[in-house]
């Protein structure tokens, strides 16, 4: 019996890979609508995980030609207990009686196909197509940065960075430059030594040709394996690079008018924006600032999940992103600001916070103001609306619940909005 | 006592031993077989093989992607087990032997799979007039690459539309019979040396002054109907490029390779259960493995061959395994044992032997002969099959007939049916095409036991049709002659490429 046991294990999974990546691009755009209902759901906390989207199970047809029910039907069943030929009986509902589609996957009802996407995945569907506005506007490329680069291979350099296949490309190729006329002789004298033998040749000619080749192989033997001039290294280069500095305030507001609710909605703004950040782009600052009557700087651990309230006085946060931006971040800087607020304000601190506005546009690139809750008009809303008009770099925004968020963010960061 | 086979964790000793022991006792019972190959994979692997619809290679496809999701959370939510076994008809057949199973598994896995199957595909005739196990592989790694290179070369876009279309006429791709063979040039000269000739003889110089008739044409029909609707596209389709003709025939090629599965799914499934339960047996009974390895192989026959009653909620349908295994070991019962009744029922197989009676019911026939053929009154009275008669005319079901003495036959002609092609393909020929003037080409869908199609898929596929034509396309649903129901496509105009 010809036999054959293969042990596949070791080949690995994953032959479905390219058929999953098939599948997530053939629904892209099913995908992408999903994301708003499940950035919706999603805790602060695991926004930067994967997750369940749902796609319609219409979509996913694959249609052919195929009976509906209705016409005559004979099917044969096991289990009879208690028929007898002739029996009538009320028919079933559709469905059973064939035994299909009577279990409903609980997870995802019977209309949707859901699956689960990993955490890149899942972040090139949320952040697919936005950008940070203007950021290449500055431009000062202040090369701070080297990035070491392969460049081809040396005769010198550390043990961890030996080439060892091209090392020993190199000692095999000097190992029969070096010995192939002995080697040449070596086979000769073989020849004449066999031929000899052959011929009954005396004993002492054949003892010196034996001594000439032991000679040769000797010589042969002293061509070391090794040699330092074999050696070779990979060689690496440093080369500069370029990098566009950004640095981001988000500045939320914390005060005893925003609720629990407004809070969280912000939260999930600026978790949005964090993450979109630190996606793009690498080399980027983030400022947290937080105010009530009061701006603080805080970090990112403190800004997220910590508590505090108080009155309201935008102009202190104002007050505080300028100051951090003159004392930590030269004209060489991409500046955005993120406002995250519900509008209401101490009335007689308006006239300040929008002259520190106007003071503070010029030097920033983007400045996206969110307003949640659904007040006609608020404290802000207006003197930030007559600035906005004057520069193109302030945004406004109104955030109702959370359902908007993940679009509001979209548009503020789609490049046509910028 | 020490046991050659253990039960617990396998290792690969264990199983070349398994192969070769139950090898040689496969031989004594007469089964012929391929050389084996034997594949130790992990879940992960196996899931990946389920997706390609179990093909070691396959070319990619959206809707793999689909499956192979859908099986991996399912089975990651621990909501199905996976299969114990997958097989491939190919020369030499590799069987996967999953790495989770037991020794006891293995066992019944290789005797299942490497024995059972193996033999019905080198030996079902189904198989042997249709599948080529020799070179399957080949054609696979082939159809892959072919497939890929037309992807860089067209457009990933282009060709993922030209499988969809294919994949929903895939059951319309398979010849139920063979086609002749191509004439010779030289019989292709003397036809028409012939016909020539005929015409010669046959001239009439009346003929010439008739007027040919000016009317506009009307449908053409041809000569036969077509109902490998993926070959007439392939050999006719006016608007399709050589490449997309070789994918097409690419689908059409392995759904012909899959064309027998599908219709011996009772029979292969019930002779690889019947010859793991008789070969692990015969190891039993010759001393090669214990009392605790037995109870645990039952453990997992009895699951395979379960049947829940049509009440039960885990009922879906008839299990092939059982059936096919119920009908095999009848036929061995019937040959050794025979009663009264089996005398009268199947005088050919008493005192047959009963290797060559099960052998022969493997080769020679497929799900519906086979059981009309060979369901003995004694597997309807054990499984208490009976007739649920649904007719959409009558406001309640009918009891046919159950297992007893006036129903037996009935339920028997009943059940062959159920397997036969028209009951779950309905059928769909090309019955013509204007081939002169606007090129509309005709389907022609005769309904089954006045089943109509599910409209809204029907016109989605119609549409694919229309698309591969490129021109338009009507499918009439035919009942009793008359045609009741029309369906109609156009090509949709935004596919036309320069």
């Amino acid at each position: 019996m010809k036999k054959v046991i293969i042990d596949r294990r070791q080949n690995g999974a994953g032959k479905s890979v390219d058929n999953r990546r098939r599948f997530i691009q053939r629904y892209r755009e099913a995908i992408s609508r999903a994301m708003v209902d499940l950035v919706d759901k999603k805790s602060i906390k695991d926004m930067g995980e994967g997750g369940n989207v749902r796609i319609p199970r219409k979509l996913l047809e694959e249609p052919s030609f195929r009976n509906a029910r209705g016409g005559l039907h004979e099917n044969v069943l096991p289990g009879n207990k208690k028929f007898q030929t002739g029996d009538r009986l009320p028919r079933p509902p559709a469905g059973e009686g064939e035994g299909r589609g009577q279990a409903s996957d609980d997870t995802g009802g019977e209309d949707d196909f859901v699956f689960e996407l990993n955490r890149e995945e899942f972040l090139h569907f949320l952040f697919d197509g936005l950008v940070l506005p203007d950021l290449v506007k500055k431009q000062q490329a202040s090369i701070e940065e080297w990035k070491p680069k392969r460049a081809g291979w040396a005769t010198s350099g550390v043990p961890s960075q030996m080439d060892i296949v091209r090392t020993l490309r190199q000692s095999l190729g000097r190992n029969i430059a070096l010995t192939s006329r002995e080697r040449r002789q070596l086979s000769e004298l073989q020849r004449n030594l066999e031929a000899g033998q052959e011929a009954g040749d005396s004993a002492e000619t054949i003892k010196g040709i034996e001594a000439e080749m032991q000679s040769l192989r000797d010589r042969i033997n002293r061509v070391p394996f090794l040699d330092p001039v074999d050696l070779r290294y990979h060689n690496r280069v440093s080369v500069p690079v370029p990098s566009t500095r950004a640095v981001v305030f988000n500045i939320m507001d914390v005060s005893g008018s925003m609720g629990q609710q407004e809070k969280d909605m912000a939260k999930r703004f600026f978790a949005l924006l964090y993450l979109f950040l630190q996606r793009r782009y690498e080399r980027i600052e983030v400022v947290f600032i937080r105010h009530h009557a009061i701006a603080q700087e805080v970090d990112e651990n403190e800004f997220f999940y910590g508590t505090s309230s108080g009155g309201t006085m935008v102009s202190s946060a104002l007050q505080l992103t300028r100051g951090i931006l003159n004392e930590r971040y030269g004209s060489d800087w991409n500046v955005y600001v993120c406002q995250a607020t519900d509008g209401d304000n101490f009335i007689q601190d308006n006239g300040t916070a929008v002259r520190l506005l106007r003071e503070l546009l010029p030097a920033v690139q983007y400045y996206a103001y969110i307003e949640i809750g659904d007040k006609a008009v608020s404290d802000l809303w207006l003197p930030y609306a007559q600035v906005a008009g004057d520069h193109r770099q302030l945004q406004m925004r109104r955030v109702r619940e959370v359902a908007d968020i993940y679009p509001v963010f979209r548009e503020l960061f789609t490049p046509e909005a910028a | 006592m020490k046991y050659p086979f253990e039960t617990g964790d396998w290792t690969f000793e264990q199983l070349d031993l398994a192969v070769s022991v139950i090898g040689e006792i496969a031989e004594e019972y007469g089964l012929d077989t391929y050389p084996n190959q034997l594949e130790v994979i992990s879940a992960e692997q196996m899931i990946d093989a389920y997706t390609s619809i179990g093909l070691p290679i396959h070319y990619g496809h959206w809707s793999y992607g689909k499956e192979f999701i859908r099986t991996l959370q399912s089975y990651r939510r621990g909501e199905m087990g996976l299969a114990y076994e997958m097989v491939i008809n190919s020369n030499p057949c590799i069987s996967y032997l999953m790495e989770e199973n037991t020794m006891v598994l293995q066992t019944l896995v290789i005797a299942h799979a490497a024995f059972g199957h193996n033999a019905f595909f080198k030996n079902n005739y189904l198989f042997r007039m249709w599948t080529d196990a020799d070179g399957i592989i080949d054609y696979l790694v082939f159809a892959r690459d072919y497939i890929r290179r037309c992807e860089e070369r067209h457009g990933e876009k282009r060709v993922e539309f030209l499988l969809d279309a294919c994949h929903a006429l895939a059951p319309y791709g398979v010849d139920r019979y063979q086609k002749p063979k191509p004439l010779s040039a030289e019989d292709e000269e003397r036809r028409a040396m012939e016909r020539l000739e005929f015409e010669r003889e046959s001239y009439d110089e009346v003929w010439r002054t008739v007027p040919i008739a000016m009317t506009p044409s009307t449908r053409q029909p041809m000569d036969t109907p077509e109902e490998n609707l993926l070959y007439f596209f392939e050999k006719k389709g006016m608007k399709l490029r050589p490449w997309e003709k070789e994918i097409i025939r690419i689908v059409r090629k392995l759904q012909q390779y899959f064309y027998p599965q599908a219709q011996t799914k009772v029979s292969n499934e019930g002779y690889a259960s019947f010859w793991h339960y008789t070969l692990v047996n015969a190891l039993y009974d010759r001393g090669h493995v214990s009392e605790k390895f037995m109870l645990e192989f039952m453990k997992h026959h009895s699951n395979v061959v379960f049947q829940p009653d049509y009440d039960d909620p885990r009922y879906s349908g008839l299990n092939p395994y059982k059936l096919g295994f119920s009908i095999y070991s009848d036929i061995r019962r019937i040959c050794e044992q025979p009663t009264e009744e089996d005398a009268h029922w199947f005088p050919e197989l008493v005192g047959k032997p009963w290797t060559e009676a099960v052998h022969e019911a493997m080769r020679d026939y497929r799900d519906d002969s086979f059981i009309a053929q060979f369901l003995s009154p004694k597997v309807i009275r054990d499984l208490k099959l009976f007739i649920a008669v649904d007719d959409d005319r009558d406001d309640s079901v009918e009891i046919g007939a159950i297992h007893d003495e006036r129903g037996y036959r009935q339920v028997r002609e009943s059940l062959s049916r159920l397997y036969e092609r028209n009951n779950f393909v309905p059928d769909i020929q090309i019955i013509g095409a204007n081939w002169d003037s606007d090129r509309v080409l005709t389907l022609r869908h005769t309904r089954y036991q006045r089943r109509p199609l599910d409209e809204r898929q029907a016109q989605d596929t119609l549409q694919y049709v229309a698309d591969l034509w490129g021109f338009p396309v009507v499918l009439e649903s035919e009942e009793e002659g008359q045609v009741i129901e029309m369906l109609s496509a156009e090509p949709d105009r935004s596919l036309d490429r320069d």
